[in-house]
């Protein structure tokens, strides 16, 4: 299948081996990736901060950077991002329409049809929970909010990481906890964000796993942060990049260190 | 003469308690360092939680019900007009009076005026968010009337001189010692060797209230649901404070919002399944009062029931935020949220806190008024999965931001800020242009794996608490293309 990758913004620009990951393991399976140029990003932290006015040119941009991909014979558009596809599907073509832009929430409409967060394109679209990946570590997995309330990704993303060889799963007390990231609420509300990124680091740090992942680089980048200020041992890792870990190649795109300044 | 229309009136200003000192923020900054807070609220919400989850989990049907719930809401908005003029006909053929309040201060004028007329000077009241979102007892005590409030934790609250921190249970914020401790300063002739048994606690409130019973000749009530097609009022409650109060005083008045009104007697099924899951944990609450008019030689003999509006047209007027008028007021939505579970009621700043309240109260008194309010959550969407009539807060609280931003006359920082970054994010040149500055802030990093934790605002507020990662010295995209020959 030939699949189109949205890295989404602040993962090709902060954290690229996510994307790098996802490319990755989507080719190792077979199939052809694709990675639009002129791909920025949906629109989310506008729509959500209030800037749903100025959300609308981003929405577009959206949709001239995947349509082409689309009539190029694109099946699917694969998100490493829970969130991002949410807001793919609730938010852009609603914007759209609210600014009177009733074509372009059509295409969006059209590209959301067509567009998957990662373990929902690998369980639902490709079928596979086993994607032959083998990651020798103890993992706690956090379900992000966006995943599992809005996208109900619900246990997919377990499924997948019960079949990496090597992985020993760890449960998650409160795992169904916000982390306290909510985008610009982090900065906003920071204390209070805060205060729930602390409940959520005692709770990780309670199953002694070495890694945390999740399938938000956003929430991540917040848990991560938290750790790392800590120098707790613990340090996230994105839910592609673990899958698309191998014994031929255990982590090639990831630190095994925590992000912790020497 | 040229008629200028102001828009529809939103709750006045000066008068109850929508509208706090502090933005959310600053006021969340203080309870935050309250460890006594905390804990009682962590206690206290996840015990609440796991009840609720419980009995609702006992219904197969809990998703028709939840979709009933909010269907019936939904279509009485509609005709909302229609339900209010056919209630009133109804409780007036049963020989109560209807008063018609656009706002705090008329209502706070008709209550004031009607308890004057009977000549008493005290009165004693069952738990009312729409008398606390008024003001009603300031009010009154402006009057030289006292109100007694006669609900347990509605009593701790006013004993000891507080505000209500939570729809259902206002004193949710204190522990039993320290009830114990307001019991002994404020109750008179209460036992020296009061314990902090709850049950004792409860005997002693209840030896306080028995005697205010017996004596007032007014009681003042909120009302849950007001069926129109009968002129019915009903009161849920757990303590059975409430079913005293509205049976033994010669005078009842019921201030009641105008969204409370339900079109038929049948709606009540829905909602009296709804409520009592959602808000104690209970399959059904222990007392449900239900009473039209005025029945000779039984129960109150006089009844008034003030409609009040207070914003609520202004919320009706908004086509995504009126939604939040179907609020049954069950506080499940406080219980699961994890911003309301650290920062407790108060840092709302209204008597309607917690999720709903952050969608309420701007609402009630315009966006402006409350404007911390919106961003006061993570958008988890916890409070959208419990809600027993499906009020999407999450996507009100997003469409209030909107309000918000569109409502600045002038270009904030903020704003200036993420214009520019909807021109670069909608230029793919610009967008390269902008990741490569981004990548830049490598340097400042000087080789270590995190950024510097002392950066300039607004980043610090991420710094001052988490680590920043260092920018890589190229994206994805970038690399992507350089490999392809994009």
């Amino acid at each position: 299948m030939k699949v189109a990758l949205f890295a989404t913004c602040l993962v090709d620009t902060m954290v690229p081996q996510v994307a790098r990951a996802t490319a990755v393991l989507l080719e190792r399976l077979g199939h052809e990736v694709v990675v639009p140029p002129g791909q920025s990003c949906c629109g989310q932290m506008h729509v959500n901060t209030g800037y749903r006015r100025e959300a609308v040119p981003i929405v577009a941009n959206h949709v001239r950077a995947f349509a082409g991909a689309l009539s190029s014979g694109v099946e699917a558009i694969v998100v490493p991002s829970g969130s991002c596809v949410a807001s793919i599907h609730h938010q852009q073509a609603a914007v759209a329409r609210r600014a009177g832009e009733h074509a372009l929430a059509d295409d969006a409409a059209a590209l959301a049809e067509r567009t998957y967060e990662l373990s929902q394109f690998l369980v639902d679209v490709l079928g596979v929970t086993d994607v032959g990946a083998y990651y020798p570590h103890r993992v706690t997995y956090h379900p992000t909010c966006h995943s599992l309330r809005m996208l109900r990704v619900g246990d997919r993303p377990l499924q997948l990481l019960r079949a990496v060889r090597g992985l020993t799963l760890v449960e998650l007390p409160a795992a169904d906890q916000c982390c306290g990231f909510g985008g610009t609420f982090a900065v906003k509300n920071s204390d209070t964000s805060t205060a729930m990124l602390t409940d959520k680091m005692a709770n990780v740090l309670s199953t002694h796993a070495e890694v945390c992942t999740a399938g938000d680089a956003s929430c991540l980048m917040h848990i991560g942060g938290g750790l790392s200020r800590l120098r707790s041992g613990t340090r996230t890792v994105h839910l592609a990049e673990i899958l698309a870990s191998t014994e031929e190649a255990v982590t090639p795109q990831q630190s095994t260190e925590p992000a912790v300044p020497s | 003469m040229t008629a200028v229309f102001l828009g529809i009136p939103t709750a006045p200003r000066g008068v109850g308690h929508l509208r706090g000192e502090e933005s959310f923020p600053d006021a969340a900054r203080g309870a935050l360092r309250n460890g006594q807070l905390r804990a009682n609220l962590g206690h206290a919400t996840s015990t609440i939680r796991g009840k609720r989850a419980h009995v609702v989990g006992e219904l197969t049907d809990w998703a028709q019900l939840r979709e009933a719930g909010r269907a019936i809401k939904a279509a009485t908005m509609a005709r909302l007009d229609e339900h209010l003029i056919a209630l009133e006909e109804q409780v007036t053929a049963r020989g109560g009076t209807v008063h018609w309040a656009r706002d705090a201060n008329e209502a706070n004028e008709i209550v004031t005026r009607l308890v004057r007329a009977t000549g008493t000077t005290e009165v004693v009241k069952v738990k009312s968010m729409a008398t606390q979102e008024i003001g009603l007892n300031e009010a009154l005590e402006a009057a030289g009337i006292a109100a007694h409030e006669t609900d347990l934790a509605e009593l701790i609250v006013q004993l000891g001189d507080d505000k209500p921190s939570h729809i259902l249970v206002p004193a949710i914020h204190k522990n039993r010692a320290e009830i114990r401790e307001i019991f002994l300063r404020t109750m008179p002739g209460v036992d020296p060797g009061l314990s902090d048994d709850p049950r004792k606690l409860a005997m002693a409130a209840r030896a306080h209230l028995r005697e205010r019973f017996l004596r007032a000749r007014v009681a003042i009530s909120g009302a849950n649901f007001a069926v129109a097609e009968t002129g019915t009022l009903a009161v849920v409650e757990s303590e059975g404070n409430g079913r005293m109060c509205l049976t033994l005083p010669q005078t009842l008045i019921t201030v009641m919002g105008i969204e409370k009104v339900v079109p038929t007697w049948r709606d009540l099924e829905v909602y009296l399944q709804l409520l009592p899951r959602s808000s104690t944990g209970e399959r059904m609450n222990p007392y449900t009062s239900l009473w039209a008019g005025v029945t000779p030689g039984d129960g109150p003999q006089e009844f008034h029931l003030v409609l009040l509006d207070n914003g609520r047209t202004a919320v009706l007027a908004d086509e995504v935020g009126r939604e939040a008028l179907h609020c049954i007021r069950c506080s499940a939505c406080l219980n699961v949220c994890p911003v309301y579970e650290r920062t407790g009621g108060h840092a709302y700043g209204s008597v309607y806190p917690g999720p709903i309240g952050a969608v309420l109260s701007p609402q009630l008194t315009g966006v402006e008024d409350n404007a911390s309010l919106p961003y006061a959550s993570s958008l988890c969407g916890a409070c959208y999965d419990v809600c027993p009539v499906a009020i999407d807060i999450p996507s009100i609280l997003v469409h209030l931001r909107g309000e918000h931003v569109e409502a600045q006359t002038r270009t904030t920082p903020e704003a200036a800020a993420f214009r520019a970054l909807s021109r670069a994010m909608s230029s793919p040149r610009l967008w390269r242009l902008a990741q490569r500055a981004a990548g830049l802030g490598r340097f400042l990093a000087r080789g270590k794996p995190t950024m510097p934790n002392a950066l300039p605002f607004p980043a610090s507020t991420w710094t001052r608490s988490r680590d920043l990662p260092t920018p890589p010295a190229e994206t994805f995209t970038q690399a992507w293309a350089r490999e392809h020959g994009g």
